[in-house]
């Protein structure tokens, strides 16, 4: 007899893991389908400040790892794949890992908790040079640019982030921004503008990037050259819905539903919820994400109640 | 047999014959702390097939810039020490199997 989960939870950020927290503690089998890239956008960051009782901050990974442990702690079972495709015609609900010769995960109630996917700038010379300079990650790449000059594209708090990280290695940092303002939260902003190493050009998007074997230069939409060691782009992210699509409902810009009436979380399909980034265009913080978790775990564990009787 | 640790002494020596998978990658960076684990299962899973190795590029700096490593995790494969392709970013455990199968069937 194939095992049917009460709860197959998709994705493993802080949405899904505190998702599944709430499910295992409620004694609900419950499988998250993590990915083969599990713990989302904050295994991409350094240290997390905003994340509420780590006064000192917190390592956005060692944040993850124990998230997931503790989650595994009350019982959740991490499977590191992708999840390829689902059925929500059928009950119990399918989700495949695409996997050879492996059955569907079979679960009563699904919390689609997926977060969002980072967009690239999808310039001409872009995907050939990631790796040789080009980079979405100056937690991970920064230490290649010492005594080197980079350019950084975007106005938000990650496009913040990366320049100041940058700053430590690099000798000059130019931020690339399109708008005359940057959308970042103003204690980012302020330390991007005290820091002597990095300067911002407004009004100006990025039209390619120059370089053979590694970044030699990046062509702007005014029509200058600049000469750069380095490309780092953080324009944002997109919603990781690509495979709900037709299966829920989903809003303009991709963004899963949240259609519920008396389960707020619930999406138009009864028996599966929405959590995180995947349905939050607005807030999209680690703590919002576990919130919206957590709600979706109580909805689940009340809707999987009533179908009981 | 547990991934190597490869050093510019060394490295030339252990990757020169028969093919090697090498993990680029450095203490401080949040994703090689997935791929980190993901190497080690391989480098179990294909003894005696593919020499897994790893490069701390803090440590190494010489080899990263001898190939061109500019991000990590990156893992290059090598036959008899040529380079035969690479993965930039962690890619999960199928995206280092998918690079073992897009360069020879191993």
């Amino acid at each position: 007899m194939e095992t049917i989960y009460d709860v197959i939870i998709v994705g493993s950020g802080p949405a899904g893991l505190t998702a599944g927290l709430y499910t295992s503690r409620a004694n609900l089998k419950t499988l998250c389908v993590a990915g083969e890239k599990w713990g989302g956008q904050l295994m991409l960051t350094t240290l997390v400040e905003n994340y509420p009782g780590f006064s000192e901050g917190i390592q956005g990974p060692d944040l993850m790892a124990s998230m997931r442990k503790q989650a595994e702690k009350f019982g959740v079972e991490v499977v590191e794949k992708d999840a390829s495709e689902v059925d929500f015609t059928k009950r119990p609900f399918e989700v495949s890992t695409g996997s050879f010769n492996t059955s569907p995960h079979l679960g009563r109630s699904i919390i689609i908790a997926t977060g969002a996917e980072f967009n690239w700038l999808n310039l001409p010379n872009e995907q050939r040079l990631i790796g040789r300079g080009v980079s979405s990650c100056a937690t991970c790449d920064a230490a290649f640019f010492r005594g080197k000059k980079v350019v950084v594209v975007g106005g938000g708090d990650a496009a913040m982030e990366e320049a100041l990280v940058l700053s430590r290695h690099a000798t000059e940092i130019v931020i690339v921004h399109r708008r005359d303002k940057f959308r970042a939260s103003k204690i980012m902003q302020d330390r991007v503008m005290a820091d002597p190493k990095i300067r911002v050009i407004w009004n100006v998007e990025v039209k390619d990037v120059l370089g053979a074997d590694k970044v030699e230069g990046v062509v702007l939409s005014d029509g200058q050259t600049l000469v750069t060691d380095g490309l780092f782009v953080a324009i944002g992210h997109s919603p990781a819905t690509k495979i709900f699509a037709g299966k829920v409902s989903l809003g303009t810009r991709g963004y899963a539903q949240r259609e519920g009436d008396k389960y707020w979380t619930m999406s138009n399909v009864p028996g599966v919820f929405v959590s995180g980034d995947v349905h939050d265009y607005t807030y999209r913080q680690a703590v919002t994400a576990a919130g919206y978790g957590c709600e979706a775990a109580l909805d689940a564990e009340r809707w999987l109640e009533e179908q009981k009787s | 047999m547990a991934a190597v640790n490869l050093t510019s002494g060394d490295f030339d020596d252990k990757v020169k014959t028969g093919w090697a998978m090498v993990d680029f990658w450095a203490e401080w960076c949040g994703p090689c702390k997935m791929s980190g684990p993901v190497i080690e299962e391989l480098a179990s899973e294909y003894t005696g097939k593919v020499l897994v190795g790893k490069v701390d590029v803090d440590a190494q700096p010489e080899l990263a810039s001898r190939f061109g490593v500019m991000s990590i995790p990156t893992v290059i494969l090598y036959e008899n020490g040529v380079e035969k392709g690479r993965q930039v970013g962690y890619a999960g455990k199928q995206g280092y199997l998918n690079l073992l199968a897009s360069v020879k069937n191993l």
